[in-house]
């Protein structure tokens, strides 16, 4: 019951954030597909560089767990382009099209109607998946530094930097 | 850190959703994601229609039809985006985006119902094979550095640059 109670105050401020922030709204998630309007990729790349930091400092001093999703390579790939095919289509994504809706833009509730759908093909789906897809390119759990054989303290400042000089590239080029 | 619209800036706004994250990591142990819980959805409307068949099916098996912390979440997201559209007069009731109507005019409602259910539908089955969308992936993945999270995110983009270029291409009605 707890946990339920954490999950909706999470989503809760997550929302609110999401709706200052202007990223829900379906012309925002398609300027950036056509490369006009990057707030969303501001957003995002800002979420995650204070999540890089916090996370791995909660993770050192043993507070916090990871949980890394494995690189499987033909399901993360040829999922993450059929995703994408359809995000554009749609507008949202799973988690925007419920702040989208809760800022008045009903167009999101065919999306969350189709979603639901997808999801229930895509549990028919799933024994011939695993058998096929599943099985190209496992390279297991794996994270950036791993695989660099350096420390995510030599990553993080990279990431972060390279983070912060393409936002002065964006901000120059009014996008 | 206002813009014309009355929103916030999206650094500051991602920066503290950020903050969010990293307060449920510390506090509940869970990570952003959203995906997952329409798994959860599906499987809860199915069990009323067919529970039998439901019970065959080994995803359901994996993601059991159940309310759990990352569903209350979605719900959550619902409710904290009603709230700040509603107290910031930026609630509007809209059933054809403005960039949409800009592209098949506004009374396109029909067209933009039947492209919008399609969407998601090829989207979530996408998103359940990458096992992520854009918050389990592109922001709870790459916040821990992982492979899979960056690979998904640049795949996500491209599939969505090449789609959004389909269905903008010929130019506003």
């Amino acid at each position: 019951m707890n946990m339920l109670i954490y999950g909706l105050v999470t989503g809760f401020l997550f929302g609110f954030f999401l709706q200052k922030g202007r990223v829900l709204r379906y012309d925002k998630q398609l300027g950036a597909l056509r490369l006009r309007d990057m707030t969303i990729v501001k957003f995002m790349l800002s979420s995650v560089m204070v999540g890089m930091v916090g996370v791995y400092v909660l993770h050192d001093l043993g507070m916090a767990k990871l949980s890394i999703k494995p690189a499987i390579l033909g399901p993360v790939i040829l999922g993450g382009l059929v995703f994408g095919l359809g995000w554009g289509l749609l507008g949202y994504c799973p988690g925007t099209s419920m702040g989208a809706l809760g800022e008045g833009r009903w167009d999101a509730l065919w999306g969350i109607l189709g979603m639901i759908v997808g999801a229930g093909l895509f549990a028919e789906a799933y024994p011939f998946l695993q058998k096929t897809v599943y099985t190209w390119g496992n390279l297991g759990k794996v994270t950036v530094p791993q695989v660099l054989g350096v420390s995510h303290w030599i990553v993080i400042p990279v990431f972060i930097a390279a983070g912060l000089g393409l936002f002065a590239w964006l901000e120059k080029k009014g996008l | 850190m206002r813009d014309k619209d009355d929103g916030w800036s999206p650094y500051v706004a991602g920066a503290l959703s950020g903050l969010v994250g990293v307060l449920s990591v510390w506090l509940s142990g869970h990570y952003f994601g959203a995906s997952t819980s329409f798994v959860r959805t599906a499987g809860m409307i199915e069990r009323l229609l067919g529970p039998d068949h439901v019970a065959r099916l080994e995803y359901f098996a994996k993601i059991a039809p159940r309310i759990d912390w990352q569903w209350m979440f979605v719900v959550g997201i619902f409710f904290g985006a009603l709230v700040s559209a509603l107290t910031s007069r930026s609630f509007k009731l809209q059933g054809v985006p403005d960039m949409w109507a800009e592209r098949f005019g506004p009374r396109s409602t029909g067209k933009r119902a039947v492209i919008a259910f399609g969407g998601g539908v090829v989207a979530m089955f996408g998103a359940r094979l990458a096992d992520g969308c854009p918050s389990g992936h592109g922001l709870s993945g790459s916040l821990q550095l992982a492979v899979s999270g960056f690979i998904a995110l640049v795949c996500f983009f491209l599939g969505g640059i090449l789609s959004a270029r389909w269905i903008y291409s010929g130019g506003n009605k």
